[in-house]
């Protein structure tokens, strides 16, 4: 099936592209929306045939998964969910990931938000992954959803030195004090390791400078592609990995059903995506090229 | 045909292939009967079907479906984050330190009462005077406190993280882990955490750094040897700004495999 997609995408592709060719060397403009449409088939093509290809990790990410695999057992994970829908098709399989791998490793996971939109998405994780995944998981013993505050990077400002100054409860309004795992939690401090899911502001960058880099913390975390360049400096030193993108996240994905067979069954998101990710990607270099080419055409026409 | 009997088609086919979708994914494809969770989750994946392709017909030119989606989406989350706003900060952060009684109503636990709570209220009071037209003045005192915050806290975090630490991560050895030339030859190896490849890496973060300030610098004529630094400057800019560019590809096309992804199998049923 794989290969018979690729062919299908490949033919459908390289006929579309052949003729844009030749429209370009007659010097005749497309239509933009035949463009989309096009852009459109080479990404549905893929999907519908479930196109994937195989994923190695780059030491930006091995980085992040090795850090979660050497804390010893029972080690405190905070997950930041700091984003919304628009971004989550791209962002929530590195949330997923991180979770999912933290909890199978044995550690204590504390999900919040700098986005309000975060709240609900930890929420919808607890559901999808941990209730479904791993049955056997406390709520407030193995987990807890502190939700969202507002104040941005200020609220990261309050609690890097004391929790309770900004939470109370979690996000049910169960008092902090009642949950055993919040025994010994005074502020940030005490985590031994800061993740943050997003891709704007306030998110990594924020995580960063307002509790990673003054409380000396390992920050790690996962990017939409778009921000993804701006944090590529911090990396190694103030940020200990990074998965930029869809690619981060199915290199993630990859390294996690290398190591653990029991999520071999478990959805992949970001593998899938890699498939017409990649077709896509030919798409638009070749109509770059494409670009270029009746660009010339014209102006030896022009003389 | 004239526009407004077209546009009158068009409503009436929308709503008559809505409803269609619903009823069709109403019913379980396992046989079962018909129940009320199924109707509304039909409801709603219809629903969030149409809206996306209501977003993706501003493709073929802008219309109402696409602005009626628009306009939809900015009330639903200006409506969402007034909402989460107020039960996590204003019930979860200041009712727990000023009222056992109104803790008690909230279903919050009461914690103690704290004066210097009243400071964010009185501001908040005072940012919601913009609504008025006589007093909204008063809420410049608000906002000149959130910004005068902001800017106190973000100078010291800026000046450390991304002025000096970034300043102190661009002093990188350029001889990485050297025994001399013959040494570097003999286990000479292209893997990424191998001697050659620290260099490479530590040198292009030189080269890089040290040609793309001297690009902005412009003082001096951008000739001979101090000109070909700069142009080696703009190349790495310009390599920089490519790599942005593809991964803002990559961004905007992961988002539409979402999407379809959400109409192919969550809608359609057409994947396994």
């Amino acid at each position: 099936m794989n290969n018979l997609g690729l062919i299908i995408s490949f033919l459908v592709i390289g006929a579309g592209l052949l003729w844009f060719l030749l429209r370009a060397l007659q010097g005749k403009e497309v239509e933009r929306r035949i463009i989309f449409v096009f852009i459109g088939l080479a990404v549905s093509v893929p999907i519908l045939f479930s196109i994937t290809f195989a994923e190695k990790a780059s030491p930006i990410v091995k980085a992040v998964y090795d850090k979660i695999e050497n804390l010893p057992d029972g080690s405190r994970v905070l997950i930041s969910y700091d984003y919304g829908p628009s971004m989550a098709p791209e962002v929530e399989p590195m949330s997923n990931a991180f979770l999912r791998h933290s909890l199978a490793k044995g550690h204590k996971v504390y999900l919040m938000g700098l986005w309000a939109t975060g709240q609900s998405i930890a929420a919808t994780a607890i559901d999808s992954v941990v209730r479904r995944e791993f049955p056997e998981k406390v709520y407030g013993v193995d987990f807890v959803n502190l939700g969202y505050k507002a104040g941005n990077q200020g609220v990261l400002n309050v609690i890097i030195t004391d929790i309770r100054k900004m939470y109370l409860t979690d996000v049910g309004g169960i008092d902090l004090d009642s949950l055993p795992i919040m025994d010994g939690i005074k502020s940030l401090r005490n985590m031994n390791l800061l993740m943050s899911v997003g891709g704007g502001f306030p998110g990594i960058k924020e995580w960063i400078q307002f509790a990673g880099d003054p409380g000396h913390i390992p920050v790690a975390g996962g990017s939409a592609a778009v921000s993804a360049p701006l944090l590529y400096p911090y990396y190694p030193t103030q940020l200990l990995g990074l998965l930029g993108g869809i690619k981060g996240a199915a290199e993630y994905e990859a390294e996690l059903k290398r190591h653990y067979p029991q999520f071999a069954d478990t959805p992949q998101p970001g593998i899938k995506m890699m498939g017409p990710q990649t077709l896509a990607h030919l798409v638009i270099m070749a109509f770059i090229i494409i670009g270029n080419i009746s660009f010339f055409v014209a102006r030896r026409r022009r003389g | 045909m004239n526009g407004s009997r077209w546009t009158m088609i068009v409503l009436i086919a929308v709503v008559t292939l809505f409803l269609v979708s619903w009823a069709i994914k109403s019913f379980p494809s396992s046989g079962d009967t018909i129940s009320w969770p199924s109707i509304r989750h039909a409801f709603f994946v219809t629903l969030a079907a149409f809206v996306t392709l209501a977003i993706f017909s501003f493709l073929y030119k802008d219309n109402p479906y696409y602005k009626f989606a628009e306009h939809l989406f900015v009330g639903v989350s200006a409506a969402y984050w007034m909402c989460v706003g107020f039960w996590s900060t204003f019930v979860g952060n200041l009712i727990p330190r000023i009222s056992p009684g109104l803790s008690k109503f909230f279903g919050v636990p009461y914690k103690e009462f704290t004066f210097y709570y009243f400071v964010p209220l009185i501001l908040g009071i005072l940012l919601l005077m913009r609504l008025s037209s006589k007093a909204g003045w008063l809420s410049r005192w608000a906002l000149a406190f959130i910004v005068g915050t902001t800017a106190g806290l973000n100078l010291i975090r800026y000046l450390r993280s991304d002025f000096i630490s970034q300043v102190s991560n661009t002093f990188v050895p350029l001889l990485v882990q050297w025994k001399g030339t013959g040494a570097f030859f003999s286990d000479f190896s292209l893997a990424s955490g191998g001697q050659f490849t620290l260099m490479l890496t530590n040198w292009v973060i030189f080269i890089g750094t040290f040609c793309g300030l001297i690009y902005f610098f412009f003082s001096k004529e951008h000739k001979g040897v101090f000109g070909a630094a700069s142009r080696v400057g703009i190349w790495v800019l310009m390599i920089t700004f490519g790599a942005s560019f593809g991964y803002t590809v990559m961004g905007r096309v992961s988002l539409l495999v979402g999407r379809l992804t959400f109409l192919f199998d969550d809608w359609l049923g057409l994947m396994n």
